[in-house]
């Protein structure tokens, strides 16, 4: 009742022609498809293929679980900017699959702030 | 040792993994000037070992050797710490905690886009470091609560006197702080999401 309404995208096991759902947002012109932020969590759809660039094998390898883009560029050691690089190809590839984070510029919506508050009050 | 190119990429312990129902994952920017206590927020509420990560900052230096007309470029690396917090099974907290002067906002860009808000961190010692912060947030219209650190030999001026001489809205909580304390520092969140939640009330609700 008190979770966040947004960002419920289909299980990721789902697949099918629309996992790339990000690119088709028709806000951003082509050149710019994906709008990544530094939480926007990417999680692995495939196993790395065997003539992966390492850089792009290790992102594959590291986000059986959700990772946020900041954390993927910690772990990789390479700039924010660098592994948003990356990850549009392995998006493009349908590699990996990024989770909705919150628009950018909306105000955050009411039921969205109650939990984190609950969240953290229960800390 | 640092001979090779790539290092083998170790990923999260097992231990670290978000729940794969993790669907939203929100940011709050913790900032200040140097040595006001950032990495210690940070570190004392994040469940995981708090993580790094580094952007390359490229300025053209002018000096006295410019006389060809070459360009001296120097390159700084930035560092930003931040920290994670599951709030349940769905919803994921980052804290990046940055620095706030000035030379520094070039990172805020992507950092402060689509941020819930901002914890502007302070040390009582030296208040004159955060005018510009608070002025460029609020330029930004990022909303942001202040936090005072407690360094013990800081001087213990009253909030309205901080208020003042900081130029803070009545609106804008002021709490203390002791960034080494997880219970504090969420505390210091706490604050801002209130407020926050504060503000979204009262300015989306139909009339
Ligand atoms: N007494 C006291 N010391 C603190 C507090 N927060 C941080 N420190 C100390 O201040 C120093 C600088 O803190 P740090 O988190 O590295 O600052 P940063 O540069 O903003 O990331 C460290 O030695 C901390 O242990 C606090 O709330 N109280
Ligand atoms: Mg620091």
């Amino acid at each position: 009742m008190k979770e966040p309404k947004r960002a419920k995208p289909r299980p990721w096991e789902e697949g099918g022609p629309d996992r790339l759902y990000l690119l088709a947002d028709d806000r951003n012109p082509p050149e710019e498809p994906v709008s990544l932020d530094v939480v926007t969590l990417i999680v692995s759809r495939s196993e790395a293929g065997s003539g992966m660039e390492p850089e792009r094998a290790s992102i594959v390898g590291i986000c059986g679980y959700p990772l946020s883009v900041a954390e993927i560029s910690a772990y990789l050691r390479l700039p924010v900017s660098a592994v948003i690089v990356l990850l549009t190809d392995l998006l493009t590839s349908g590699h990996v699959e990024a989770r909705a984070s919150i628009p950018a510029r909306t105000m955050p919506d009411v039921e969205l702030l109650e939990a984190v508050m609950h969240g953290l009050q229960n800390l | 040792m640092d001979y090779r190119i790539s290092e083998p990429v170790v990923g999260p312990r097992p231990e670290d993994a978000l729940p794969d129902s993790v669907t939203t994952a929100v940011k709050v920017v913790v900032v200040g000037g140097f040595g006001v206590g950032k990495t210690t927020l940070v570190g004392s509420v994040s469940e995981i070992r708090p993580l790094t990560t580094e952007e390359t900052m490229t300025q053209a230096s002018a000096g006295v050797d410019d006389i060809a007309g070459i360009e001296r470029k120097s390159e700084t690396t930035v560092a930003m710490d931040f920290g994670r917090i599951t709030l349940s099974d769905e919803l994921v907290l980052y804290v990046f905690g940055t620095p706030g002067q000035q030379r520094f906002w070039f990172l805020w860009d992507g950092l402060f886009e689509g941020a819930l808000g901002a914890v502007v961190l302070i040390d009582a010692r030296r208040l004159e470091d955060s005018f510009d912060v608070m002025g460029r947030l609020e330029e930004r219209g990022v909303p942001f609560i202040v936090a005072i650190n407690a360094f013990p030999d800081a001087p213990s001026y009253p909030v309205a006197d901080l208020r003042e001489s900081l130029d803070i809205p009545d609106a804008v909580p002021v709490v203390d702080c002791d960034a080494r304390e997880r219970s504090s520092s969420r505390d210091g969140l706490l604050t801002l999401v209130r407020y926050l939640y504060a503000l979204t009330t009262t300015t989306s609700e139909p009339r």
